[in-house]
């Protein structure tokens, strides 16, 4: 490989997307190294899909600059592409061919020997545990199997990069683990993955790195420990009062935490050590109904920083 | 596994979309061969034959051919349109939409341009596949005499390119499917029944006679028949082709068009 370690794989500086008065994207930095497991963090319409969509080089940006690979996406794309693999939101299987043909057309695409794509889409059936399908039809498989396939589909080419857009959205807990594990594999041989999700726990066990969107900007970045550090506390208390009373509760502990936060059906103390909160609550004679102490979590921050308002 | 850059240059990038429909096709193809058996057969029985012996009992056709031979080249030309129609209408959108399929080719080297070509390098594929299999039903019915009547699979194709392109950029452009059953209803169904394909334009009133020459599947018609009856008449059949390339070229240009309008986004 020409390009060095050092060298980030993917470069965006004031990187901005508009679809015609709309602003998508709006002016965003972001660097990806080799061999790293990036993620873009964001409620719906955060911008995250535009933002994969233009590093995938399927979308071109309207502003500001994109480097993939070292090279240009809006002039060399169908090079770019040749070495990218891109697991879409929704599926994009040919639903009325069978699995294997599914795998066997995708490698076509990329100009790949028929012999080379046989041998690849074996050793990817057995990757996806989709061995036992493979003659049949895509149509009536599970969406945990479908997922798998679109998985195994994009890396018939041998990817540098794996783009994974919201790869775990509607699977069951089960279906989520075995593609978490597959993910950590492809990692594990230096795969380098950008991920977006909105799902707290699947961002803490991927990505080496993240950054928070929110309304086309990135609003922060790190990696989901130091993120927990700089925007929230090490420990969280989860108070429960008695019904409407959250709020006149929550002004007498404000001061017994870094910052508070009002629930309709319980209050939140930030705080570093969550059993001294507790105990002081007790302490000043409170009628609590319930107190959980836990430690904070990308999902503290993400609301902290994303606000809770529904977005759609 | 090795991960390094498969770099090697082979097939052109829309061969590969065009490969894949035949790929698509190798897999789905029996039901259609035996409808483009069945159709011709069908069609010609009734209508070539048994309509046909009457209409030769009251009536005489230019040249003393049989009204079987005169329909014939009408009816392929007919089956054309709607095959071609038929491609590029729901499975079009389908592919944008629905199984988005094109987004997962756009996601490989290949472009909105090589799918197009790919879909309508396949359009003209099939209108050849299509008249073949025609031709062949066509000389079960005694209605090939010459060599010339070969010289009408190159003509399906270009007519079924006529009839994809623009066919295709409204299917690219349009939201819902809703459209396309109208294209049916007052498209191709009038179309079909009043291209000279049952009757000779003559059978119209002046007026309706020039409008014809300003739509599409008369062309293709006329241009057929000429070819199986072996009568050309070199001014008809030049505007004729004129025709058929000027709306292959403007279908093109469409399509591409509202390729780019919906997949480069």
């Amino acid at each position: 490989m020409s390009t060095s370690q050092e060298e980030p794989l993917i470069v965006a500086k004031g990187l901005e997307k508009r679809f015609g008065a709309f602003t998508a994207v709006n002016g965003i930095d972001f660097s990806i190294a080799r061999g790293e497991s990036f993620g873009f963090l964001g409620p719906n319409g955060a911008g995250k899909t535009s933002t994969m969509r233009m590093v995938a080089c399927m979308s071109p940006f309207t502003g500001g600059s994109l480097k993939v690979l070292g090279l240009d996406p809006l002039t060399e794309g169908p090079t770019i592409r040749a070495r990218l693999g891109l697991v879409p939101q929704e599926d994009t299987l040919d639903e009325e061919l069978s699995v294997l043909d599914n795998l066997l057309i995708y490698g076509r695409y990329f100009d790949l020997p028929k012999k080379e794509i046989r041998a690849r889409a074996e050793r990817l059936l057995d990757f996806a545990q989709l061995t036992e399908r493979r003659d049949d039809k895509v149509e009536p498989l599970s969406g945990g199997m479908k997922r798998r396939l679109t998985i195994a589909r994009s890396l018939i080419s041998n990817p540098e990069v794996l783009i994974l857009d919201e790869p775990t959205t509607g699977l069951d807990p089960q279906a989520r683990h075995l593609l978490w594990d597959r993910l950590y594999r492809l990692k594990s041989e230096g795969v380098t993955l950008i991920i977006t999700t909105h799902y707290m726990d699947e961002a803490e066990q991927l990505c080496d790195r993240l950054v928070v969107m929110d309304g086309g900007r990135i609003v922060a970045e790190g990696s989901p420990r130091r993120l927990i550090e700089e925007h929230s506390t090490r420990e969280v208390v989860e108070l429960r009062f008695a019904i409407d009373t959250q709020q006149e509760h929550a002004t007498r502990v404000a001061d017994l935490a870094t910052r508070t936060e009002v629930l309709p059906d319980r209050v939140l103390l930030y705080v570093d050590d969550g059993d001294a909160a507790v105990a002081a609550v007790h302490s000043r004679g409170l009628q609590l109904e319930s107190a959980l102490v836990r430690r904070s979590s990308l999902e503290d921050v993400f609301l902290h920083l994303t606000g809770r308002t529904l977005v759609d | 596994m090795d991960r390094s850059a498969e770099a090697h240059l082979g097939w052109p990038t829309w061969l590969r979309a065009l490969w894949a429909h035949s790929f698509f096709y190798s897999r789905v193809w029996k039901g259609s061969v035996t409808t483009s058996f069945l159709f011709p057969a069908l069609y010609l029985t009734a209508m070539g034959v048994g309509l046909g012996s009457l209409v030769d009992q009251h009536a005489h056709l230019v040249g003393g051919v049989r009204y079987l031979e005169f329909l014939a080249p009408g009816l392929l030309a007919g089956t054309i349109l709607q095959v071609s129609v038929g491609e590029s209408t729901y499975p079009v959108l389908g592919r944008i939409k629905w199984v988005r399929t094109y987004w997962a080719m756009l996601a490989t080297p290949l472009s909105a341009t090589d799918i197009l070509i790919g879909h309508l390098g396949w359009a003209v594929i099939r209108g050849a596949m299509v008249s073949s299999m025609f031709l062949v039903v066509m000389a079960l019915f005694g209605c090939v005499h010459s060599a010339l009547c070969l010289l009408v699979v190159p003509l399906a194709g270009l007519g079924a390119l006529a009839a994809a392109g623009p066919t295709t950029a409204f299917a690219a452009t349009t939201k819902s499917e809703n459209g396309f059953a109208l294209l049916y209803r007052f498209g191709v169904i009038p179309l079909f029944l009043f291209s000279a394909t049952f009757f000779p334009l003559e059978q119209l009133p002046a007026v309706l006679r020039v409008l014809a020459q300003f739509t599409p599947l008369v062309h293709l018609v006329l241009l057929m028949r000429s070819c199986t009856l072996g009568e050309f008449s070199p001014v008809q059949n030049v505007f004729d082709l004129l025709y058929l390339l000027a709306l292959s070229v403007l279908g093109w240009h469409l399509a591409k068009r509202a390729f780019y309008r919906r997949l480069v986004v």
